[in-house]
């Protein structure tokens, strides 16, 4: 995607739009030549009105006023994205933005769209808003390419679908002739792997008990208000909480509070019976608590850094890194070699930098780093997003099997299959709440999405009383 | 492995070749437009640079830039801006001066005493800026640059014969450090060099080594690298932001040393000002890197001590302070296009690699990686 997007030349082979051959030396020529993209990330400046994010860079096209505006509103009304320019882009969610960022490539003309990954961050009933949205593109006469893991998605939404594995295409395939299954078959070229968990792992020893946890924001325009309200779960042992939930309702603040990087303003956390409310950081890193973060750019690692140093980010005072107050770079790039096997990092070498690594790859390294400490409590903030199958599967595995020696996990996704399929326990955050629980045995992502969007609440299953915690889960 | 190696060694040699080059030649096109000859003066500031008693005078000045560039060097690393070098180790040297004046102790004690002095005097004043930006938020850019103008009203003030100076003449000292406190030179058929140009070796020796091998040195440069990652992996920012405002003061208090301790041994109005804001010239040029810097503080030695000649040979020695300032200009627009052109072409190499591993069989990845 990237040589089709400019970012990248070409050793080989060609490209052909409507029948003449191009060579794309930069984003500029691509987007000249009516190819956008719209990328996983967002590129977005938070601060700025949709209408000034969507003319920055293209300011010559239709100048930064009443033309753009107008043009914008023209696009937005004729494939009914709804975007209002001028709103802050900070105020707007994950859908919106992901709308912008389409908007903004067809203001600058674009024919032929990538979209990479879109569905990733989305709840399923955004997900059918998008493909509204695609199709009508589509009736409009442009091309999209459309880049997913989900399998189910790509069969609703595609006319032919290129499966690609490793840098070379597989198959050439029409969604019609073949089924989810042998399209994932494709994918991976061998059995399929699923992220059930088959036999129960949970003891009765609680490794994490959060009750009573609460947070405050407070900005200008709601004054104080909390962010988390009252969060109560435990995870034993052995058991897998996966918590569900709309991006933004709290979940993230919930991740800061558990790692440390925010102090619950109500509320108590216990560690393996152990209260660590008030332990910072570092202190719950060493007590035993893994962290692979939602944002691994962010979070996760330190991109400009070889990757021998970010095996040392976050266990700098522990073995193998360091001695005392001496590092140990040494006996660090040795575990890093073996990180790098032990987990599949497809990479030629332990000092290149992390940037230069794929964002599954990545992944695979940052789950390597946290599974070497031997977490007791593991937070798991998609784990698997922007990650190709195969490397999903092996993530699974790890998890599975760390569970499996009593590690407890904290599962926060967006990819609800994921979390049906891995999870011992289910809650749903909504604005800062636990609204609902369920039983990943017999739940359907569709009803999960309900309850995610407020529309549910209390035990999601129609004849069970509300349940509490994992109780209900051993004599499943 | 060793071709990432020696490609990075390359790219860290690219960035200030390519930016001295740009700064020659734009300084070239100056003397052009001016009406003079393009080449000439380098000619002459190099034949200069060939006596031996200015070589000295460049290297006695390059120690004291080299030491004031470490200061900034540390906070760079955690993008800190330390902009208060300069006030730092002038009140740093007026204290230490005075202190050093006014008591008499053995030899190597009464050195160690002006210097300890000296490094906490200078970690005090920057560690103002350091509380203030960790319990108000205040910037560290503005509070330093403000405590640089309050470091020169407190030495105006403190060096009035009614406080702590005494008159000479024209000038007002903190008198003469007696020879105890002073430190041992080399001398050479060109002059004394100073001695303290030890001192300055040992601490760029510690600065590698406390970044590079120590905890400290990890969470400083992770927190500089993501200050996002480095919270998430347990690094207490505000302490961070303090402990190390602390040791870019105290480095920043050694930088008057070299001359206090080398040659005039005695704080006066003329002592050497504006070092610090050299510093960070320097500190850029050699891209917060110990040895870096000390090429850095050479070839700013050079222009300011061989453009002497210059004036006696019909050219203004400005010249070289228009070269100081295109080489800055020059650096930072350099080194960040040789950052980027090495990040994405270490990509594309990872990509190749990877992908010819993929081509050959499995096998060949495990090879790659061992």
């Amino acid at each position: 995607m990237k040589i089709l997007y400019g970012m990248q030349k070409p050793d080989e082979g060609t490209i052909t739009i409507d029948g003449e051959q191009v060579s794309l030396g930069s984003p500029g020529e691509a987007i000249d030549r009516g190819i956008g993209m719209v990328h996983q990330h967002f590129m977005l400046a938070d601060n700025l009105t949709v209408l000034e994010n969507t003319v920055l860079g293209s300011e010559g096209l239709h100048g930064i006023g009443s033309a753009a505006r107008r043009k914008i509103q023209e696009i937005s009304d004729s494939y009914h994205l709804g975007v209002r320019p001028d709103v802050m882009v900070e105020d707007l969610g994950v859908a919106d933005r992901q709308r912008v960022e389409i908007l903004k490539v067809l203001y600058r003309g674009a024919r032929t769209l990538i979209l990479d990954e879109p569905t990733a961050v989305l709840v399923p009933q955004e997900v059918d808003a998008l493909f509204a949205n695609l199709r009508e593109l589509k009736a409009e006469g442009l091309t999209v390419i459309f880049i997913s893991h989900k399998l189910g998605e790509v069969l609703s939404v595609a006319d032919d679908i290129t499966v690609i594995r490793r840098g070379t295409t597989v198959a050439s395939v029409k969604p019609a002739d073949v089924t989810t299954r042998q399209l994932a078959e494709l994918m991976v070229g061998s059995e399929l792997p699923t992220p059930e968990t088959r036999e129960s792992t949970v003891t009765d020893r609680p490794m994490i008990e959060v009750s009573g946890l609460s947070l405050y924001a407070s900005d200008p325009d709601h004054g104080r208000r909390a962010v988390l309200d009252g969060i109560d779960f435990t995870i034993h042992e052995g058991e897998v909480l996966g918590l569900a939930g709309v991006e933004g309702n709290g979940q993230t603040e919930l991740i800061d509070a558990l790692i440390g990087t925010r102090h619950a303003d109500e509320g108590t956390i216990r560690l393996g019976g152990e209260e660590i409310t008030a332990w910072a950081t570092r202190r719950r890193r060493e007590g035993g608590i893994g962290y692979i973060p939602e944002d691994r750019h962010r979070h996760g690692l330190l991109l400009e850094a070889p990757l021998w140093e970010n095996r040392i980010l976050g266990h700098v005072t522990e073995e193998p890194n360091s001695r005392g107050f001496w590092l140990n770079p040494k006996a660090a790039k040795q575990d890093t070699e073996r990180i790098v096997e032990e987990y599949d990092v497809r990479t030629p070498g332990i000092d290149v930098t992390a940037a230069s690594l794929s964002g599954g790859n990545q992944q695979k390294l940052i789950v390597g780093r946290e599974m070497s400490h031997h977490p007791r409590f593991l937070i798991a903030a998609h784990p698997t997003r922007g990650v190709d199958v195969g490397a999903q599967a092996q993530i699974w595995d790890q998890i599975r099997e760390a569970r499996r020696e009593g590690l407890a996990v904290l599962l926060i996704s967006a990819d609800l299959d994921e979390l049906i399929g891995l999870s011992d326990t289910l809650r749903v955050i909504y604005r800062g709440k636990l609204v609902a629980d369920a039983d990943p045995a017999t739940i359907t992502p569709e009803e999960l999405g309900s309850a995610m969007t407020g529309a549910a609440s209390g035990h999601l299953e129609a004849d069970t009383a509300p349940q509490d915690d994992a109780t209900g889960e051993e004599d499943r | 492995m060793k071709k990432f190696d020696s490609e990075r060694l390359t790219l860290a040699a690219a960035g200030p070749v390519l930016a001295i080059s740009v700064a020659v030649l734009l300084t070239s096109m100056v003397l052009l437009v001016t009406g003079n000859n393009p080449v000439e003066p380098y000619v002459l500031m190099i034949e200069y640079a060939g006596n031996i008693d200015i070589q000295v005078l460049i290297v006695n000045q390059a120690t004291t830039y080299y030491i004031a560039a470490l200061a900034v060097a540390v906070g760079f690393r955690m993008n800190l801006f330390n902009i208060g070098v300069d006030g730092q180790y002038r009140l740093a040297a007026m204290i230490a001066a005075v202190v050093g004046a006014s008591v008499t102790l053995p030899s190597v004690l009464h050195v160690l005493l002006i210097m300890v002095v000296a490094a906490l005097v200078g970690a005090f004043w920057a560690g103002i800026a350091g509380i203030l930006k960790t319990s108000r938020g205040v910037s560290e850019v503005v509070s330093t640059i403000m405590l640089n103008a309050i470091a020169t009203s407190v030495i105006a003030y403190l060096i009035l014969p009614a406080q702590l100076g005494e008159a000479v003449g024209n000038n007002l000292t903190t008198g003469q450090i007696p020879e105890s406190g002073w430190f041992p030179n080399f001398e050479t058929e060109g002059g004394a060099v100073y001695g303290f140009i030890v001192i300055a070796a040992l601490l760029g020796v510690a600065y590698w080594v406390v970044l590079n091998r120590t905890r400290f040195g990890f969470d400083l440069r992770a927190t500089g690298a993501s200050q996002s990652a480095a919270a998430a992996s347990g690094v207490d920012a505000k302490r961070m932001v303090l402990t190390s405002m602390l040791i870019s003061g105290a480095i920043a208090g050694l930088a008057g040393m070299p001359v206090l301790l080398g040659s005039s041994h005695t704080y006066s109005l003329d002592f050497p000002a504006g070092i610090g804001f050299t510093g960070i010239t320097i500190a850029l040029l050699g891209r917060n890197h110990p040895v870096g810097i000390a090429f850095g503080a050479l070839l700013i030695a050079f222009l300011d001590k061989a453009s002497a000649t210059l004036d006696y040979n019909g050219y203004e020695k400005e010249i070289a302070t228009i070269m100081q300032g295109l080489i800055v200009i020059a650096v930072v627009v350099s080194y960040e296009a040789v950052r980027r052109y090495g990040l994405r072409r270490q990509q594309q190499r990872v990509g190749e690699e990877l992908a010819a591993a993929a081509a050959g069989n499995g096998e060949n990845t495990k090879e790659a990686s061992a």
